[in-house]
């Protein structure tokens, strides 16, 4: 059958089974914006080609899908940058497609030209120019088949107009869909490891029997694997508690016995310290991040270390491990699982691990997640405004958040027992993320109630996509943590530069939350004491054919506890000054 | 700088890579991405067109080294990667240099140039053009020898090596893929 390249492009995603498209046309990506008129995939026209990025990476999140954004050339391409590397510091399954002048114009410095593929070359797991149209089904399928298999990631396919453009003789194909060999014969260095080796499985195994202080390390690559329900399956046949780590919040039911929460730099005390204080580390789908280790010297030092990951350079990337497994986490720990059943079996036993139980039962009554309420008439705390919100919306409810302290409260704070309800930027920590990254998750998840939580800083930097949610009618929640500062920031200046505070003042009331919110179409509201937090967020909950922005003005001096001061190692940690010294 | 081949540091990989644009660039950058530095680096098509070979020289480590490895398998578009030992190898390289040599000094250069094996390539009024390939040690040799003489231009390419063929155990050491 005798097609344009476009129309191809077009019907190739539609073969993905694509549902939903996150762009922006422009000038080179024209001839493609022409088919999706006769096409059952949903566009959703974005104000800023970024928002497009993080809704697709929004939308990944939430439904395991990957997402799909498309944007013209040169600044639009320069635009979906930072999405890309987010997505791919955090292994986001993601297609973007950017339009390119035409092929006998590239090098030229064309109009809107830049070097799509040599600027995205490092924060994509692949990328292509397709120089000719009959190439476009091929490629779309070795982009879905690289952004969803293996380590997950974004890969970017950049499309001359000339190939997609009817007009042109250029864009003249035929019509061809191919088969999972054909794919698999044309990527011939790209053969992903999924199964664990099974002399390494029993080694886990006999390594999981023998310890006395064992933790489970989980990571976001439980979630990528779709991992969660043989993850717990593992803790529960071994009673090994477990940490979930920012990328892995709901992988791990929080409301488990075995739960710990999260780890790292602004982990909770029993967290940190169990890992610490653990002669085994069970390391799944994790990869060792700074903010999780602290000062790598000094990270659990006595630990052992099965580290499972299904990208081998993360195995000895940061730590050593004693047992490296790699392969699909899913796999790995259901192999893993019928290893330690056959030990069981065959009459082993676990140790006595009681005194270690309740050290940690011990560390969790003495160090809860706390802070100081506030006093009538005091400012607003953001950990009240997240507990009462966490109360008030359902256990499924996705969350999204930006970056900074609102992100970290929010991670703490939050109940999640569920998978794929927490959607937020980790590796990369991109600023602004949440907006976009919420309204990506409500259409992939539109039975969902979907909470954006976000810093005033952070929606100052993509705001305007809730113009788009209204439009498209995405009716995502969002809570302002509003302290009128760069919270992090200042907290960091507050703790390291002897309160120098430089830069980080933005202004509680300018903009105007409510007022910037209305404008766009959306419900806006304003709290400023703990008396109004539970009807503005009930009125908010019960809104549900627009978008809502609830302004909460908070405490400006409220810090993040606990934390492990940068650089120094997790036996450092600080908790919150009411609790006074940590325990040691 | 250690010179080649005397120093442990120096690992040779030898990358085998699809025969596509833009591949070389993707190697390139990832050691800049990843900090690691490139010593020499030589590119040609291989016996199968499908394939090019890169042979790279990496001035690292050994923890370093799998870490570039494990890198390198992450690209698309890299098919296979074996670290040869300079041991178990035969590796070559090639050096034209350009030296002043007139009348009185020219005899000795030339003299210089048969020990090694090196032949003339091209003779002006006062300089001499000379190549030589060979183990890039004895390149190192023969340049410092011609370096008193004064080299007005050198250039060599990088090398390229294959593993040796003995009877017994291969001498290619395959880089896994697994850890």
């Amino acid at each position: 059958m005798a097609i344009d390249g476009g129309r191809a492009l077009i019907r190739a995603l539609e073969m993905e089974g694509v549902e939903v498209i996150f762009g922006l046309p422009g000038g080179a990506i024209l001839p493609v914006y022409d088919p999706i008129i006769d096409s059952p995939i949903r566009h959703i026209l974005v104000r800023h080609e970024q928002g497009a990025g993080h809704m697709a990476e929004g939308f990944a999140h939430a439904t395991g899908r990957p997402g799909v954004c498309m944007v013209t050339s040169g600044p639009a391409a320069t635009n979906v940058v930072t999405p890309l590397c987010d997505a791919y510091m955090d292994s986001v399954p993601m297609v973007c497609i950017t339009g390119q002048v035409p092929f006998s114009a590239i090098g030229t410095d064309a109009f809107q030209e830049c070097d799509t593929v040599g600027i995205t070359r490092s924060v994509t797991k692949h990328n292509e120019l397709i120089t000719e149209a009959q190439e476009i089904p091929l490629m779309v399928r070795q982009a879905f088949h690289l952004a969803t298999t293996g380590r997950p990631g974004p890969v970017l396919l950049d499309v001359p107009k000339d190939i997609v453009d009817p007009k042109n003789p250029r864009s003249q194909m035929e019509w061809y869909w191919p088969s999972d060999d054909e794919v698999a014969a044309s990527l011939p260095g790209y053969r992903p490891t999924t199964k664990g080796h099974p002399k390494m499985v029993r080694q886990a195994a006999e390594l999981i029997l023998s310890s006395r202080r064992p933790v489970i390390y989980a990571g976001g690559g439980i979630l990528k694997a779709r991992a969660a329900e043989a993850l717990r399956e593992l803790a529960e046949l071994c009673d090994i508690h477990v940490v979930t780590t920012l990328m892995a919040r709901g992988a791990f039911p929080d409301d488990h016995r075995l739960a710990l929460g999260m780890p790292g730099m602004h982990g909770n005390y029993t967290s940190v310290t169990s890992m610490q204080q653990s002669d085994l580390l069970i390391a799944l789908g994790s990869r060792f991040d700074d903010r999780v280790t602290g000062k790598v010297d000094g990270f659990a030092p006595d630990a052992k270390i099965i580290h499972v990951d299904i990208d081998p350079a993360e195995l000895g990337k940061v730590r050593r491990p004693d047992v490296p497994i790699v392969g699909d986490c899913r796999l790995v720990i259901e192999e893993l699982v019928r290893a330690v059943r056959d030990l069981l079996d065959g009459g082993a036993e676990f140790p006595d691990r009681l005194v270690w139980k309740q050290t940690i039962s011990g560390w969790q009554e003495r160090f809860p997640l706390t802070y100081q309420q506030s006093e009538p008439g005091e400012a607003l705390k953001p950990q009240y405004v997240l507990e009462r919100l966490r109360d008030a919306t359902p256990d499924d409810t996705i969350v999204a958040s930006g970056v900074g302290q609102h992100q970290m409260w929010t991670s703490q704070y939050w109940k999640f027992n569920h998978p794929y309800t927490w959607v937020n930027s980790g590796g990369l920590g991109t600023m602004g993320f949440s907006v976009p990254a919420a309204i990506g998750a409500k259409v992939g998840r539109p039975d969902r109630m979907v909470w954006a939580v976000d810093g005033d800083g952070c929606f100052q930097m993509t705001a305007q996509e809730l113009v788009t949610a209204t439009s498209e009618r995405i009716p995502i929640k969002v809570a302002i943590l509003n302290n009128a500062y760069l919270g992090m920031v200042r907290q960091w200046q507050e703790m390291f530069y002897d309160e120098r505070y430089s830069e980080v003042y933005l202004s509680p009331d300018l903009p105007d939350y409510k007022l910037w919110a209305e404008s766009m179409g959306c419900v806006g509201m304003r709290v400023e004491s703990p008396e109004e937090v539970d009807a503005a967020i009930q009125k908010a909950n019960e809104i549900d054919d627009r978008p809502v922005v609830i302004d909460f003005r908070t405490d400006a001096r409220e810090k993040v506890y606990p934390m492990v001061p940068s650089g120094l190692s997790n036996d450092q940690i600080v908790t919150d000054p009411s609790q006074g010294e940590g325990g040691h | 700088m250690a010179l080649p081949g005397t120093d442990a540091r120096h690992h040779t990989l030898v990358v085998l890579v699809e025969n596509k644009a833009g591949v070389l660039a993707r190697v390139s950058g990832l050691f800049a991405r990843r900090g690691f530095n490139i010593f020499s680096l030589a590119v040609a098509p291989t016996e199968d067109e499908r394939f090019s070979r890169i042979t790279i020289v990496v001035d690292v480590a050994s923890s370093p080294l799998e870490q570039i490895t494990k890198q390198l398998y992450k690209l698309i578009n890299v098919v296979k990667i074996s670290e040869l030992d300079p041991r178990d190898s035969v590796e070559r390289e090639l050096m034209l240099v350009t030296l002043r040599a007139d009348i009185s000094a020219r005899s000795q250069v030339i003299e210089l140039v048969n020990l090694f094996e090196g032949r003339v390539v091209d003779v002006g009024h006062d300089e001499l053009t000379v190549s030589l390939d060979g183990e890039p040690d004895r390149l190192d040799d023969l340049e410092g020898l011609l370096r008193p003489f004064g080299i007005v231009e050198l250039q060599r390419t990088g090398r390229v090596a294959l593993p040796k063929l003995e009877r017994t155990a291969p001498t290619l050491r395959p880089v896994r893929r697994t850890a």
